[in-house]
């Protein structure tokens, strides 16, 4: 096994590892603290996170990529599968392994569409058998139902299971700290008299330890969302999506950060011409429409990964590059707004009796602007990565659809969309890559946008929008 | 006002001189002028024939500097300053096949404001008044409902409402065309399925922020003194509806771009012949002259949003003082 580390899998790992030394720092800042814990206060917040952080886990794991190594004679050098799989493949082994040859339905045993086949009898023409789905049952037709509410009512009951041990867990953790007892503890956590709403999470937690239950236990022998054209399974397809929105919605605000903090501060301080120059830069490039704009950059990136076949070896690393880049280009067009919100809380805090102090005492405009300033518009820059999040990930997929996204071979929403909407056209239609790409899409931006709105009333409760 | 009218035109020139600048710089990274004659004239073309094409269209310079051209004509005498030149008289010019540009626009901008222009009109209204009911009903089941409908529908791309929206109204329903579009009377049926997805788009996180302008509004004393002489709360709407009227005014006249912007996406969805198509067209067919003549009116909507929303203050407040 070869580990491999593609750029956009650096960029996640060192953003998760930058969270969490983000949030080791706000736990030693009181006020920080303070405004973070109101964050996870608020219910739907709380439930909102809950759900973030699985999707974030599914990012995480298909991020851990290496390349399998592969049978060789003892003596020779150790010789390394070409295809790059992640950890998340690795689970997911049996659904990437197991494609079909075209379309089926959600549970279903046999293909959508006739196909001629030779038998003993001779030619026919019906529907195949899939390969890879209920490949125990004699006659499909009438265990069918037994065997899929069998294995849905065990995937339930895993699921339960696994959330009853949550839930023992988070009584026991509370009885510890509280010193209580755990049927105190539980009572409280029911009656939902505890600091944090730990009702709802635990209640969130449940409901996804039981949908993944379910889902997973039916994997194993059926194509729980049915298969694409070329025979893929579909729950593999929209899992390996979550990493593409994932590094889109964060990377791209990565990038826009310290442009935009940047010049955001220096209009916002020094004003004058510095001023007049940055405002204009970001008239001009926020009057171009950013479909165009964006085109145009990807129309750059490509031509620069036609030319320079050498600097990417593998079909992976292609396309990680495309993704990777995407996201500067997405950052560079979209750095304005935040640019702008700066500057404007900039122009209210310069006047402020701190910073007019620090300038009479001399304080170089830099180190006024990195001590004194960057730190008071944190909450505007936090605001700004969390809203931003779920309109990327909705950007995304538009700009696939349009073709300047990610690369078609990359699991996307954007791709997926773009599939479904030539399979409803079809007739009879497909509907399954729609419902499946929407509901996990949904899941996604929701808690997102949730949770954003959860920090916002935190760090800025004068815009109370709830 | 005059001055400060004049003043906000001189900048736009200003914008659109450096929009210039940045679309001939990216258009051109990507396509030399050789894989645009490519490109019109087909793969196996001779030497001759691509230098013949670019003589005729005025790419057979250089593109920004003329070390060969004596003086003046080291900066003048390329295609950049050509261009330029010929953009500042407003000659647009030609498509590369040789259909004049101007006269394309007039014939694709009435779809493009048929869509947009009820779309501005669908927002604003369906917002205001969506924001004005949940404040109307503050702190009920019927606010939580309404806010919670709202960021669900924040959280659904466009996308999936034009594939619905497609497949329900205009496959199974047959209420309406699927796409295209046909100038006259019928033209309603093929724009009212991509309106009605616009609105729905910008519906959410428009009414999100009127409701809460509308809440800081009713925290403020002339509300209280309003209700304390006995105004109905009706009457108070009202009150607060003329003293939000700033921010509104500030997102509605931003909406005016972004809605040009989105409609570039729509209709490529639904083949309308609009701007939104030809800007497409331009970037597949690698045709310079239509991206920028798109880009062109795309800033130009944009600054003129600017300066209609800033004219509109003062006509909304008179407090408002135009310098």
């Amino acid at each position: 096994m070869k580990p491999v580390v593609l750029w956009t899998d650096a960029v996640l790992f060192l953003q998760f590892i930058g969270a969490l030394l983000y949030g080791w720092r706000v736990a030693r800042t009181p006020h920080l603290a303070a405004t973070w814990s109101q964050t996870f206060k608020d219910p739907a917040g709380a439930a909102a996170a809950t759900v973030l952080a699985v999707f974030v886990a599914l990012g995480l794991a298909d991020s851990v990529h290496f390349r399998l190594g592969l049978a060789s004679a003892p003596g020779e050098a150790a010789a390394y599968s070409p295809v790059t799989t992640s950890v998340l493949d690795r689970l997911l082994v049996h659904q990437l392994e197991g494609a079909e040859t075209s379309y089926s339905q959600p549970l279903a045993t046999r293909a959508f569409e006739k196909r001629t086949q030779v038998t003993e009898q001779g030619v026919v023409r019906d529907y195949p058998r899939l390969q890879h789905a209920a490949r125990d049952l004699t006659d499909p037709p009438a265990q069918w139902r037994t065997d899929v509410l069998a294995r849905a009512a065990i995937g339930i009951a895993a699921g339960a299971a696994a959330a009853a041990c949550l839930a023992a867990l988070a009584a026991g953790w509370l009885a510890r700290r509280s010193r209580i007892g755990i049927v105190a503890a539980a009572r409280q956590i029911v009656s939902g008299r505890t600091a944090y709403p730990v009702r709802t999470v635990l209640a969130t937690a449940a409901a996804l330890c039981v949908l993944a239950g379910l889902i997973a236990s039916l994997a194993v022998e059926y194509h729980v969302f049915g298969t694409d054209r070329v025979g893929n399974d579909l729950l593999a397809v929209v899992l390996k999506s979550v990493r593409t929105a994932l590094v889109i919605g964060t990377m791209t605000t990565l990038v826009t950060l310290p442009i935009a903090a940047g010049l955001g501060l220096a209009a916002g301080y020094l004003g004058g011409v510095v001023d007049e120059a940055i405002q204009y830069v970001v008239t001009v490039i926020n009057s171009i429409p950013y479909v165009l704009l964006i085109a145009a950059g990807v129309l750059i990136l490509l031509v620069y990964l036609d030319t320079h076949p050498d600097q990417f070896p593998t079909a992976a690393e292609r396309t990680d590059a495309r993704l990777f880049f995407l996201c500067v280009i997405l950052g560079m067009t979209t750095w304005t707004d935040l640019c702008r919100l700066i500057r404007g809380e900039v122009l209210k805090l310069r006047e402020l009796d701190f910073v007019q102090a620090a300038h009479a005492f001399g304080v170089p405009a830099a180190r006024i602007m990195r001590v004194h300033l960057l730190p008071n518009v944190m909450h505007v820059i936090l605001i700004n990565i969390v809203i931003n999040f779920s309109s990327l990930v909705l950007a995304e997929a538009i700009l696939s659809y349009v073709g300047v996204g990610v690369d078609p071979s990359m699991a996307s929403f954007g791709t997926l969309i773009n599939t479904a909407r030539f399979e409803l056209g079809r007739q009879p239609v497909i509907w399954w890559t729609l419902a499946t790409s929407f509901s996990f899409m949904f899941m996604l931006v929701l808690s997102a946008n949730v949770f954003a709105d959860a920090v916002r009333d935190a760090f800025d409760p004068r815009a109370a929008r709830r | 006002m005059v001055a400060f009218t004049l003043r906000r035109v001189l900048y736009s020139v200003l914008v659109l001189f450096g929009v210039n600048a940045v679309t001939f710089v990216l258009f051109f990274a990507v396509n030399t002028p050789d894989d645009m004659a490519r490109m019109q004239l087909g793969r196996r073309v001779t030497a001759e024939a691509i230098e013949r094409w670019k003589a005729q269209q005025g790419y057979d310079r250089p593109l920004f500097v003329n070390a060969r051209a004596p003086g003046l004509g080291k900066i003048t005498d390329t295609v950049f300053f050509e261009t330029t030149r010929k953009a500042v008289s407003l000659d647009l010019g030609r498509t590369n096949e040789g259909r004049v540009i101007s006269e394309e626009l007039s014939h694709r901008v009435v779809p493009s404001a048929m869509i947009a222009l009820p779309v501005l009109a669908l927002v604003v209204t369906a917002s205001v008044l969506a924001g004005l009911t949940l404040i109307l009903f503050r702190a009920t089941a019927l606010e939580r409902a309404g806010v919670i409908a709202l960021v669900a529908l924040m959280s659904i791309s466009t996308l999936f409402f034009i594939i619905t929206g497609q497949y329900v109204f205009a496959r199974v329903m047959q209420l309406m065309p699927i796409s295209g579009f046909v100038s006259g009377g019928s033209s309603a049926l093929f724009v009212a399925l991509p309106v009605a997805v616009l609105g729905l788009a910008y519906l959410g996180p428009e009414a999100r922020l009127f409701r809460a302008v509308f809440l800081e509004e009713l925290g403020k004393d002339y509300v209280r003194t309003a209700r304390a002489k006995g105004l109905s709360e009706f009457g108070v709407m009202g009150h607060v509806l003329r003293n939000s009227l700033i921010p509104i005014i500030t997102s509605s006249g931003l909406l005016l771009p972004v809605v040009f912007t989105s409609t570039i996406v729509t209709e490529t969805f639904f083949t309308i012949p609009g701007l939104g198509s030809f800007a497409i067209e331009g970037i597949t067919q690698q045709d310079f002259n239509i991206v920028r003549a798109m880009v062109f009116i795309g800033s130009a909507l944009y600054i003129m949003a600017f300066l209609l929303t800033d004219l509109a203050y003062g006509w909304a407040d008179p407090r408002v003082r135009l310098r």
